[in-house]
This record gives C-alpha cells, structure tokens and sequence, in this order.
C-alpha cells in the first residue's frame, strides 16, 4: 500500500511540475485573451470554452536579452546588452516587427542615426520618386515610395542587383516575396515583417472606379459563358 | 496479485505523467527575441564558442542600412558574409566599428557571442522562419550540442557553412 501511494505521489507531483513549466512558459499571454471561467453544477470548468482557443497565444512583446529565447542568460554578456524596451521609449509604434515604426521615427527627427561609418554629418542622398505597380489582383495597387527606402539606403544596394532600374523589367509577385526574393530581401526579415496587418502599407492605392477584375483564359474559352 | 495489478496500474499513471511532463519541457519554446536579430553560427559551435547574436534594431538606431549594407559589404543574407575573428580583427564586417574606436573592441567576446548554443543561422521573426522552416528549439542546458544537431535543425541553406566549420577546424 505504501508504495501505491508513492506512485500517487510521484504522479501528482510530476503533473504539478508541467503545469508549473507550462503556465511560466505562457504566462506572457493577455488577459484579455481569457475568459472567465463559467462554473457548472459541480464547479468542474470547461476548458472548451476559452475565448479563441485555437489562435496563437499573444507573445510576449521586446523582451530583454536573457529572456527573449535566443540570448544564453547564462553568459554574463547577455546581462550587459541593452534591453530593446529602453531604447524604443517614445518611437512611433506599430503593430509588427519590433513595434516600432522606423521610417516614422527617422522622418519625424527622433532618431537620426549615421549616413556615414565616421562621419556624422554626412546627409543621405534622397531621391522623392513614387513607383506605382498596377496589380493583377483585385487588392490596391502597389505604390513603391523611394523617399523613405533613399533615407536609409544606398542605389546600389537595390540596383541593379535586385531590381532593374527600368519599367516593366521586373517581375515581382507575392510567392517570390514571401519565399525573401526582390522586396523580401529586406521586407520580411528586417524591414516591416508581411503579414495581414503590414498589406496596405505598400496595397496602398486604391483601385480605379472602373476596374474590372480581368477574365481568367478558362473563362474567355467557355462557349456557353 | 490484485495488490501487485493495482501497483501495476499506479505506476503506469506515474510513468505517463513522466512523459507528458517531460514532453511539456522539451516542446520547442518559442522564441520572443526582438525581430531581425540575426544568429550566426557558421563557426562558432564548432569553436566552442556561443553563436554571435546581430541586434539589427540596436544598429539600425545609430547607423542606417547603407553604411554596412553599401559601404562594408555586408550581403543581405544570414550568415552569408561568413565572417570570422580574423576578418574582424583585421578591420572588417564587425571590426570596421567594433575596434575600440567606433564602438567597444573584440575583447567583449560575451556581448556579441551571447546565443544559446546550438542555435542554428537564422534571423528571427523571417517570413520563412515563420512559414517555411521548423522553429528552432534551445538545447537542454546540462547537454553538450551535438555537431551533428545544428545543421538537421538548419534552413537548407545554412547547411554548408555548418558543415564548412568542422573542416576548419582541423586545419587548425
């Protein structure tokens, strides 16, 4: 008898321990997130009924270094890398990425970070040339501003390498993008993040009133369409 | 005997609760680094070393893309500029700044080689890494990484310079 009830023990105090591990690791999720447990007859709660149970869980937003996963906290040097929250206090927010919003901060003065390696006088050669890309698609079409991507970055780092600086000569889709080819160099890894939230930054011109989606060929061949 | 079934029947509660707990600690844990911070860890692990942790946020505050990206020829591509200590003691990549002048020197080994080893190259928070690649999970702290285990858990891509490093190491 002694032993069953260490085995009861054993279980009991294993089960704890998951729990345990469990709830630190998602303990960065919402409130919001959670419904309040309805009580039934005999005060059993149903985990069934929790608000969004199949969506991700919120995670936890700009950790510091030890915390974040990828930091070993055992290296003392993890300990003496600046925290993201401390440096990011007043930028413009979003909602992606590193909720910061970088061109905002950049064109609004509150950051102004070096042109040059030495120099800190150095301006950006800016150039204010908008490119818009109609698209196949029924979504806005895209409206590529230069001014922002001259501010931080040099021509050559996109031409001629990645896009040929001339019209029509570059095929860009979504698949490419998404798969870190022509915008997804940059975008997507460490310029704003594509998700559902970041279309409309570059979906950002509305389509013409009279635009029609255009036929598929299926449908230009159907005899009886 | 029933004494012995239900003893049977006890620990077989205690052996599943084991499993589960232990499969709860071991799930990949997802990461909540800051976006784009870049690991690399084309040399390190073979090194004996943590693999460098990149901060793009951290840069991006005090130089803007062009200076690496034009100027010092950084490729847009993790762990694609295969950089080593040699190369940066000798003036470039990292070592075009961090040389005491521009920013603290190469002596802060930890500040940089901060990754939990066994991470594989990868920028965090990638459209790829999100859609395409299995999340990376860290190793038990206790374990040594295997060699082997970095680049089964790599992009396709990466898989080269981790096999590269063994290599280099025996020159050595």
């Amino acid at each position: 008898m002694k032993k069953i009830n260490f085995a009861t023990i054993v279980a009991a105090g294993l089960v704890c321990f998951a729990a345990g591990a469990l709830a630190a690791t998602e303990g960065a999720t919402k409130d919001s997130m959670q419904l309040k447990p309805v009580k039934g007859e005999e005060g059993k709660v149903s985990a069934a009924n929790t608000f969004n149970r199949l969506l991700k869980k919120d995670k936890a937003r700009n950790l510091p270094p030890p915390e974040d996963g990828i930091h070993d906290a055992d290296n003392e040097g993890t300990h003496v890398l600046q925290p993201p929250l401390v440096a990011f206090e007043g930028l413009p927010k979003t909602d992606f990425g590193n909720y910061v919003d970088w061109v905002q901060s950049l064109q609004k003065g509150f950051l102004n970070p070096r042109y040059d390696r030495v120099d800190p006088t150095v301006e950006p050669l800016v150039m204010d040339l908008d490119i818009v890309r109609e698209v196949k698609a029924s979504v806005p079409d895209v409206v590529f501003p230069h001014k922002p991507h001259t501010q931080w970055l040099h021509c050559s780092n996109c031409h001629p390498a990645i896009f040929i600086p001339q019209k029509n000569a570059n095929q860009i889709n979504m698949s490419a993008i998404l798969l870190g080819q022509k915008c997804g160099v940059c975008h997507g890894k460490v310029s704003f993040p594509i998700t559902t939230l970041s279309c409309k930054k570059c979906h950002s011109k509305p389509k013409p009133d009279d635009w029609k989606p255009p036929l598929s060929s299926a449908s230009v061949k159907n005899p009886w369409r | 005997m029933i004494n012995i079934k239900g003893f049977f029947t006890k620990w077989r509660v205690a052996f599943a609760a084991l499993i589960a707990s232990v499969a709860v600690v071991l799930m990949p844990q997802s990461s909540t680094a800051e976006y784009a911070d870049v690991v690399i860890n084309n040399y390190a692990d073979a090194a004996g070393m943590r693999p460098a942790v990149f901060p793009h946020w951290y840069h991006r505050i005090r130089f803007r893309c062009k200076v690496c990206h034009a100027d010092l020829g950084f490729k847009f591509k993790a762990g694609g500029n295969k950089i080593t200590m040699a190369k940066i003691i000798d003036g470039q990549f990292c070592g075009a700044c961090h040389n005491g002048e521009i920013s603290w020197s190469v002596e802060n080994c930890g500040m940089c080689h901060s990754g939990i080893p066994g991470t594989p190259t990868s920028i965090h928070g990638s459209t790829i890494q999100r859609l395409v690649a299995p999340t990376y999970k860290a190793l038990p702290k206790d374990g040594q990484p295997a060699p082997s285990d970095a680049p089964a858990d790599a992009a396709p891509a990466d898989a080269a310079p981790a096999e590269a490093a063994p290599a280099k190491a025996k020159k050595k």
